[in-house]
């Protein structure tokens, strides 16, 4: 008896939650807040980190910069709350933040059992393995019976352990805590293989002693869509994060950078006058200034430039496109038509 | 000119080299039984092994405030991790340029803290001078009066953090801890429960659980929109769960005073509280120093734990510097430099309570 009574109470308190979570516009708040409170990493370079004076930089970061400069025509109008793996959805759910910038990956799961709704992905990644050279070894098909560095509790451990299995291999994980300590650990040569998304491995290789001692294998053993989330609820705020991450798709297709934006704003070309908004529409559309994808691409760039100031080949981590290329180079960045 | 008589023969008496001086007390302590002499030529055999080339490492090989790039090349240690960052180690997100705000606060708080030391400076000015500099701290943090730029708690970062954190979790935590023990043994019912239900519930979980719960589960039963403060969170969890403990420590301290304490206080006519406060707390809080110290020493070190709830205290501002791939390598120097703050705040801590100890023998 007592006890269905909790049960009641505990039930018709989450519903009360969920009601109230669920009701409410989001845009309006963030409009009448003045910034966007954006949930980021705060300890993975390139992505979302603070640099050595505190300031935020990286991939995630810009993303929601990005939004900022849409809605407020100011990127710097953005309150970040660095969050963990366990608070990130709750964060969201709460009310705490607006937008989730967290390198997060886009599962079915998470779509719909989280209230959440996640909108077009800012990054291609894939789980793979860096393996020392002396090995021989050219493909992870040959790693069996290796010792594997893998970072634990994460989806790595079990997409490691899935393929493992799935090809009928002996594995003994070395499961470390924390990022440079497993980076120390592989190079010591405690472990033959160190396994993590395809983004990390490139980085850890980077600061290796001798970065040409190691190679990447080719296999891609997962997909992650790390995509931007937003609350369910307020289909106008989700428009419009969807549409600034487009919009720098879109801005590095139509070949407009920070740099020639102004001169791009004399363009007789009506697909670029619609995208800057010198033909008026796009921005009354979705609730904001007409010239909110210029001051994205303004202030933030498109996204071929943040790509490369934040993870590009000239950075510490130096990757390639890859998967990351607009559509046109064979890679999965599309936008849809900006009209 | 007759030459004292006894000269001679003290040196008939002098004992033989072997047993004085710096040669008997390595015979008498370190080559005393056979066993013995084998373990002190293990030992000396492992530090000859061992200390050359820590020392090579740490002083000689070592480079002190170079770029990151020059690091790798060398064998030694890289000691320029911390100079390299330390802004960001001990400030955090502070904004660059208001710097010195969060600098002269810490050091107001040490000088108060210094000062508060000595029993001479005990009197009711000493919480005025508290009050003033808590305030004076409080606007130098968050800023908004006399034009200073408004610095929000979630950017309070780096050792302002673990400071504040530890030193309102103890201060806050004790007499909470107090008023719990005495209300654990109080006569009346209602308390008594009350007390004994919230020690045994906080003791029974760690303390990252009620981190978590501040600051994962609580958001979810507000309202949307209506946030505490992140901080102020985990500082109300830091309190409720350093109190707990200490309510269990004073409360040996109560039980050990003899019963003869109370019924001298009542044959007196003190009533309940002159009782407490006049006989029974000062006997009992000076026997637990020693437990006390124990659990405020770890009430400072498990500050740490706030990283898992993304607050970024001098532990959690180092491991970013570190995640970053320039300063990856570098985590054990960066490690050990920790380990020396922590041990020098708590060193001194423990040296003090040492202190008080003394200072307040009476001679029981």
């Amino acid at each position: 008896m007592k006890l269905n009574r909790v049960t009641a109470l505990v039930a018709i308190l989450s519903l009360l939650a969920a009601g109230i979570a669920f009701a409410g516009k989001d845009l309006d708040a963030v409009k009448k807040k003045g910034f966007i409170q954006a949930g980021v990493n705060g300890g993975v370079f390139g992505f979302g980190m603070p640099d050595e004076k505190g300031v935020w930089k990286g991939l995630d970061v810009d993303t929601a910069r990005a939004v900022a400069a849409a809605v407020f025509g100011d990127a710097s109008k953005i309150k970040y709350v660095p969050l963990t793996a366990q608070q990130r959805f709750t964060a969201l759910q709460s009310g705490e933040i607006d937008l989730l910038t967290r390198n997060a990956t886009r599962t079915l799961s998470r779509d719909t059992q989280l209230g959440l709704n996640f909108v077009t992905v800012n990054y291609y990644d894939g789980q793979g393995f860096l393996v020392p050279k002396k090995l021989g070894i050219t493909s992870a098909k040959e790693l069996g019976g290796a010792t594997v560095c893998v970072l634990p509790g994460t989806t790595t451990e079990q997409n490691a352990a899935d393929f493992f299995r799935t090809n009928k291999m002996d594995w003994k994980p070395v499961v470390i805590e924390s990022t440079s300590e497993l980076a120390k650990t592989f190079f010591a040569g405690r472990c033959d293989v160190l396994t993590s998304d395809a983004s990390q491995l490139a980085g850890t290789r980077a600061i290796a002693p001798n970065p040409k001692d190691y190679v990447i294998l080719p296999e891609i053993i997962s997909k992650e869509p790390l995509a931007p989330a937003v609350r369910h609820g307020d289909d106008q705020w989700r428009d419009i994060v969807d549409f600034s991450v487009l919009a720098m798709i879109n801005a590095e297709e139509l070949g407009i950078t920070s740099e020639n934006v102004d001169e791009m704003l004399k363009s007789s070309d009506p697909t670029v006058q619609r995208f800057l908004g010198v033909i008026e529409g796009n921005g009354s559309a979705l609730g904001l200034d007409e010239k909110w994808a210029y001051n994205i691409i303004k202030q933030v760039g498109n996204y071929g430039e943040v790509f490369e100031r934040n993870v590009g080949v000239n950075t510490t981590l130096g990757l390639e496109r890859g998967l990351n290329a607009l559509w046109t180079n064979g890679g999965l960045m599309y936008s849809p038509p900006f009209k | 000119m007759n030459a004292p008589p006894k000269k001679p023969s003290r040196e008939f008496l002098k004992p033989p080299v072997t047993e004085v001086g710096v040669l008997g007390w390595l015979h008498s302590n370190l080559f005393n039984t056979w066993y013995n002499s084998l373990l002190t030529v293990v030992v000396l055999l492992m530090l000859w092994q061992l200390v050359p080339p820590l020392f090579g490492w740490a002083f000689v090989d070592s480079v002190w405030n170079s770029p990151a790039e020059a690091c790798r090349d060398i064998e030694g240690a890289c000691w320029s991790v911390i100079p390299q960052n330390i802004s960001f180690i001990v400030f955090g997100f502070f904004p660059d340029g208001h710097q010195w705000r969060p600098g002269i606060a810490m050091l107001l708080l040490l000088g108060l803290v210094i000062f508060s030391k000595d029993s001479r400076h005990w009197k009711k000015s000493l919480a005025v001078y508290w009050l003033v500099g808590l305030v004076t701290m409080g606007i130098l943090m968050y800023g908004g009066l006399f034009g200073l730029l408004v610095v929000d708690t979630d950017q309070w970062s780096g050792l302002p953090l673990t400071f504040m954190l530890a030193l309102f979790g103890m201060v806050a935590g004790y007499p909470l801890g107090v008023l719990l023990a005495l209300g654990r043994r109080s006569r009346m019912p209602a308390i008594k429960t009350l007390c004994v239900v919230y020690i045994e519930m906080i003791r029974g979980v760690p303390l990252i659980s009620l981190l978590f719960m501040s600051s994962v589960m609580f958001p979810l039963f507000l309202p949307e929109g209506v946030t505490f403060d992140k901080v102020l969170r985990a500082q109300v969890a830091i309190i409720l769960f350093t109190a707990a403990y200490i309510a269990e420590v004073v409360r040996g301290g109560l039980q050990a005073m003899p019963r003869g304490q109370f019924e001298a206080a009542e044959s007196l006519g003190l009533n309940y509280n002159q009782t407490m406060r006049l006989i029974i707390l000062p006997q009992a809080l000076k026997i637990v120093i020693p437990p006390s110290l124990g659990i405020l020493l770890s009430t400072f070190k498990d500050t740490s734990l706030v990283v898992i709830i993304a607050l970024y205290d001098v532990l959690k501002t180092t491991k970013v510097t570190l995640s970053n791939p320039k300063w990856t390598g570098f985590s054990t120097e960066a490690y050990i430099f920790l380990a020396v703050f922590y041990f020098i705040c708590c060193y001194a801590m423990s040296n003090y309570s040492r202190k008080l100890e003394k200072a307040l023998h009476t001679g029981r």
